[in-house]
């Protein structure tokens, strides 16, 4: 099969200011590599961040790129995707970024089930601001960055993501760039909102979980005394967890109680792949085109307003007769 | 003050027992009269049993603003009576539920204690002691009429006649106060019944019960010959024109559907969500025979209809971000708060002037500061709309003053926000928002729509073939460069609220920075020179005028009001109302006020409008009338203000503390 769109078309000459050995050039090489196996049309495809390290791959993808507010990735996204369902949204977000400042954001966007792809890029840190903690830093942990340990309690973004209705829910680690890549494309396919966490070492900032770390370093496997890695794939473990239409009570609370069991692993097993799909709902665009006939075929965006000398075409005289004495 | 103000009628009673509704029959009952009407509706933040009430001026001609005083008082509880009976015009009349003779204003818990002792000292008698009686008896040495309606007897025959349980029935004392009224004015039986039906519409049994009170209403009236007691007789006179009673949320609501607007977002909040509201209701909308020739055969079915997203979202940053979000993707899209909403907006608001993006925001302005008074009225947050967010950036900011102005700069704001590619602010307030008027001569074609400087596809495609790249934000003279929506065919741009290049990417070079600072500013200096002067402002010039008025926002109908009737008392005075307010009017507003005798008008404490003209033109007033107790200006009390500073024997600043 002959490609039309090259790698190359994915990428732009913006200088890259992100630090030599930073995770986040897996995450952006896997955006850019799951865009090329879709060969997705540039102009057709926009990349909304919030602010932080993460935040500036838009800069970096050759694809409309739209770098937001701190926090406000999310709603950004929706109103561009909502106003024109036809194109590929993919949100960038830091932890900070997305469960932090944008936590509101994060939680509603589940209920909403918007078309999108919601990539969160896990360091644990504020990075851009120097490696303060992020609240998916564990309780007791002091990066290098820190005065004193960390006292807060992390959120477990995966079950987070679950208890706000993310219908398509994935891990990814950035040194698994084909893994995390097939991860976007599912994520991209899925028809609602995915959501993929992203375990991200920040080499300057999170001394803690680093690229050695997670390879498994003094992570000794008694059996065959070998350094064996902190992370696992959930396919290899036959896991899966799809609920549709069809799920039976019964089944659901078997499925979920599983998917919870995941969700908690942490120390020196922690899954990544694909954790949950439900299929049950439909996306915000068809509940929109359910109440809204004509928003299927003209959503806002491309809805004409005016005729050709600039006349509304919009009318408004029988709504007018509301009001008439 | 006996003024020809025209009539004043007010229903009062608790929060949630249909006021609104009372009013609106009432309102449609005199204005298919043909009447013109003009309605104030004052509310506590609060759901149920806190003290609401209605305020309708009605005339025979025009009336765009109310007054504090009353022709007629309709009330139904006890506590309207306690409140509002001392108000009243010379020979006015008090209608009230017969069994409240004896209620003490002590049993009244919702009277705030400022107040019954004032009417406790007023009286000097104990509040415990108090009863509705004695302060009837102290409204009758005013010269009022007072009319007790038997409130149960009405109710007790409906119950008689249809079984339908008694305290459900008791949802109609709104009407039997609004009924009495209009025999008490001798207006026809009908024209309370049109009144109705347009207020209960489709709900035949509402409608049919409500029509019975009125009926019984209207016979208690006549059979204790109380209509012959009572001056006021309405006529029915000839309407002419074709009127609508419309508020100002649905003025801007009308405005934002012709506008074209498809997506906004709103988080609830007073006085703003009516207009989502009204606009979710009409979400999907019917487009003229033009846009069904435009598009293709396959989906015929849906040629005539458009549709507009309307998302409540969690917050008010999230609305602001979400409908600039839409407007990127090309849709006309904007957002609806109030004070507290618009202070969260704030981020939002300096991401889309950063990013030259098409946002419209309407701000009904409520009292402030922090929650202040939710559902009362102020002109507080001027200066914030002005300034509002860090660092500098272009935005524009309109205040209309009346309906017709509401619906006309909607379609305006969008337009602004388009052609310069930027954030535009339309300002309203709770008694713009809130109140209705009588309106006619509406011109729906008057306003065209235009986008702006867009890029089609085929546009980049040319671009493409000159071997030019397409520059998001391309340095021009005039600040405006091409735009092109997210997903426009052969083209990416990128955006950021960093400062950045002409493709849209992060810079920290000060050479650009100067370049696109002043790009960015620069089209509030095209803006300025192209929107027209009586956009600006608006001169309501006098011939000799004895003083000029200058004012914004919704003061612009009570000072119509005034200068009408001063001119009936032979005193002419001319008035400016300013209506852009960023790029402020600088050059149109000294052309006119410069060498003049003025006043400023204003519903703040700090007299910010002064303080722009002050800063902008270096004009300063003679004399400031400010009110910020949550009510708006009424004509009485301005007419007393402006007469005093007529006569020399006015302070230079007067503050206005009228209102209930
Ligand atoms: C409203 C606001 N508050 C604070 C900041 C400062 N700030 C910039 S980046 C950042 C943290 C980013 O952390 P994260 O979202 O985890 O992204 P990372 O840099 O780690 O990728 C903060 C707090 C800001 N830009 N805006
Ligand atoms: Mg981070």
């Amino acid at each position: 099969m002959e490609l039309k769109l090259k790698l190359t078309d994915y990428r732009t000459d913006v200088h890259n200011n992100w630090c030599p050995g930073c995770g986040d050039f897996g995450i952006l090489s896997a955006i850019q590599q799951a865009l090329f196996e879709m060969q997705l049309e540039p102009s057709k495809v926009a990349i909304i961040s919030g602010i932080g390290c993460s935040a500036k791959t838009p800069h970096y993808v050759n694809a409309y790129g739209i770098h937001t507010l701190h926090g406000r990735a999310i709603p950004y996204a929706t109103g561009i995707k909502l106003a024109n369902p036809e194109l590929e949204v993919i949100v960038a977000v830091g932890d900070g970024d997305g469960l932090g400042i944008g936590a509101g954001h994060f939680v509603h966007a589940g209920r909403r089930n918007v078309d999108f792809t919601v990539v969160m890029y896990n360091n644990e840190v504020y990075g851009l601001t120097k490696g303060q903690a992020a609240p998916t830093l564990g309780k007791g942990v002091k990066t290098k960055s820190l005065p004193k340990p960390n006292i807060n309690l992390s959120v477990n973004p995966i079950l987070l993501a679950f208890a706000s209705g993310y219908t398509f829910i994935a891990r990814g680690y950035s040194y698994e760039v084909k893994h995390l890549k097939d991860l976007i494309k599912q994520g991209i396919m899925h028809k609602g909102s995915a959501f993929i966490e992203v375990i991200q070492p920040c080499p300057t900032y999170n001394d803690i979980h680093t690229k050695e770390y997670w390879a498994g370093k003094g992570n000794i496997d008694p059996k065959t005394g070998k350094e064996v890695p902190r992370y696992y794939k959930l396919e290899e473990t036959g896991y899966e967890c799809i609920i549709t239409n069809d799920t039976t009570e019964e089944e659901y609370l078997a499925k979920i109680s599983k998917f919870i069991q995941k969700a908690l692993e942490s120390g020196n097993r922690v899954p990544i792949g694909v954790f949950y799909r439900d299929l049950r709902y439909e996306t915000y665009e068809e509940r929109l085109a359910s109440r809204m006939p004509s928003y299927k075929y003209y959503p806002p965006a491309k809805q004409k307003i005016a005729d050709i000398a600039g006349n509304p075409i919009t009318k408004a005289d029988k709504i007018l007769e509301e009001f008439a004495v | 003050m006996d003024k020809p103000f025209g009539y004043s009628w007010l229903i009062g009673g608790a929060q949630g027992s249909g006021i609104e509704r009372g009013a609106s029959v009432f309102i449609n009952a005199i204005a298919s009269a043909g009447y013109y009407v003009f309605g104030k509706r004052e509310y506590y933040s609060n759901i149920m049993g806190e003290h609401s009430y209605y305020y309708v001026r009605f005339d025979k001609k025009p009336v765009f603003s109310h007054i504090e005083k009353y022709n007629i008082l309709a009330a139904y509880d006890a506590e309207t009576v306690f409140r509002h009976s001392l108000e009243s015009l010379p020979e006015s009349a008090i209608i009230f539920n017969s069994m409240h003779r004896n209620v003490r204003l002590s049993e009244i818990p919702t009277i705030e204690k400022r107040l019954r002792n004032d009417i406790s000292k007023r009286l000097k008698i104990e509040p415990n002691k108090l009863t509705l009686q004695m302060i009837l008896e102290e409204a009758e040495k005013n010269g009022v009429k007072i009319f007790p309606i038997d409130y149960n007897a009405i109710l007790n025959e409906i119950f008689r006649k249809t079984g339908e349980s008694l305290s459900d029935l008791t949802r109609m004392n709104n009407v039997i106060a609004v009924a009495s009224s209009l025999a008490l004015l001798k207006l026809d039986f009908d024209s309370f019944v049109k009144g109705v039906i347009k207020t209960f519409g489709s709900k035949k049994n509402v409608v049919e019960l409500n029509r019975m009170a009125g009926e019984l209403a209207y016979q208690q009236v006549e059979s204790k010959g109380y209509a012959n007691e009572f001056k006021i007789k309405l006529e029915k006179l000839g309407n002419k024109n074709k009127r609508y009673i419309i508020n100002g949320n649905q003025a801007v609501a009308i405005g934002k559907i012709l506008a074209g607007c498809r997506f906004q977002t709103y988080y609830p909040i007073t006085p703003a969500t009516d207009e989502s509201n009204f606009l979710e209701a009409h979400e999907n909308v019917e487009l003229s025979d033009y846009a069904a020739q435009a598009i293709n055969e396959e989906k015929e079915h849906l040629q005539s209809q458009g549709s507009i997203v309307v998302m409540e979202t969690e917050d008010e940053i999230a609305a602001i971000t979400m409908a600039t979000g839409a407007a990127l993707s090309g849709a006309r899209a904007s957002t609806s708060t109030s004070g507290p909403g618009f202070s969260l907006m704030v981020e939002g608001l300096g991401w889309a002037g950063m990013n030259e993006v098409p946002v419209v925001v309407t701000l009904y302005q409520r009292g402030g500061p922090s929650t202040g008074m939710p559902t009362r009225n102020e002109q507080g947050d001027l200066r914030f709309a002005i300034h509002a967010g860090h660092g500098e950036f272009p935005r524009i900011v309109l205040a209309p003053g009346d309906i017709e102005e509401a619906i006309y700069d909607t379609i305006r704001a969008f337009n602004y926000a388009e052609r310069y590619q930027l954030p535009v602010i339309l300002m309203l307030d709770k008694y713009l928002a809130n109140s209705v008027k009588s309106v006619e001569n509406l011109d729906l074609t008057k306003n065209k729509i235009d986008r702006g400087f867009i890029l089609s596809e085929n546009d980049i495609l040319k671009l493409k073939q000159e071997g030019k790249e397409y520059k998001r934000f391309e340095l021009t003279d005039n600040g405006i460069s091409p735009r092109i929506f997210v997903g426009t065919k052969g083209a990416v741009f990128w955006n950021t609220g960093d400062e950045h290049d002409e493709l849209g990417h992060i810079t920290e070079d000060p050479v650009i920075r100067d370049k696109m600072m002043e790009k960015r500013m620069n089209k509030l200096i095209t803006a300025y020179n192209e929107i027209p002067f009586d956009v600006k402002l608006n001169h309501f010039q006098a011939i000799k005028p004895a003083i000029t008025l200058v004012s914004w926002g919704s003061n612009k109908g009570v000072i119509l009001d005034l200068i009408e009737i001063l001119k009936g008392e032979g005193i002419e005075v001319e008035f400016i109302q300013l209506r852009l307010l960023n790029p402020f009017p600088s050059n149109e507003l000294k052309q006119v006020l410069e060498g003049k005798r003025w006043v400023d008008i204003e519903n703040n404490y700090s007299a910010q409008l002064a303080g722009l003209i002050k800063e902008n033109t270096g004009l300063a007033p003679d004399y400031y009338i400010v009110k910020y107790n949550g009510r708006p200006i009424s004509l009485d009390e301005l007419y007393i203000a402006v007469e005093s500073i007529l006569k020399g024997e006015a302070p230079i600043r007067q503050v206005l503390r009228g209102g209930t």
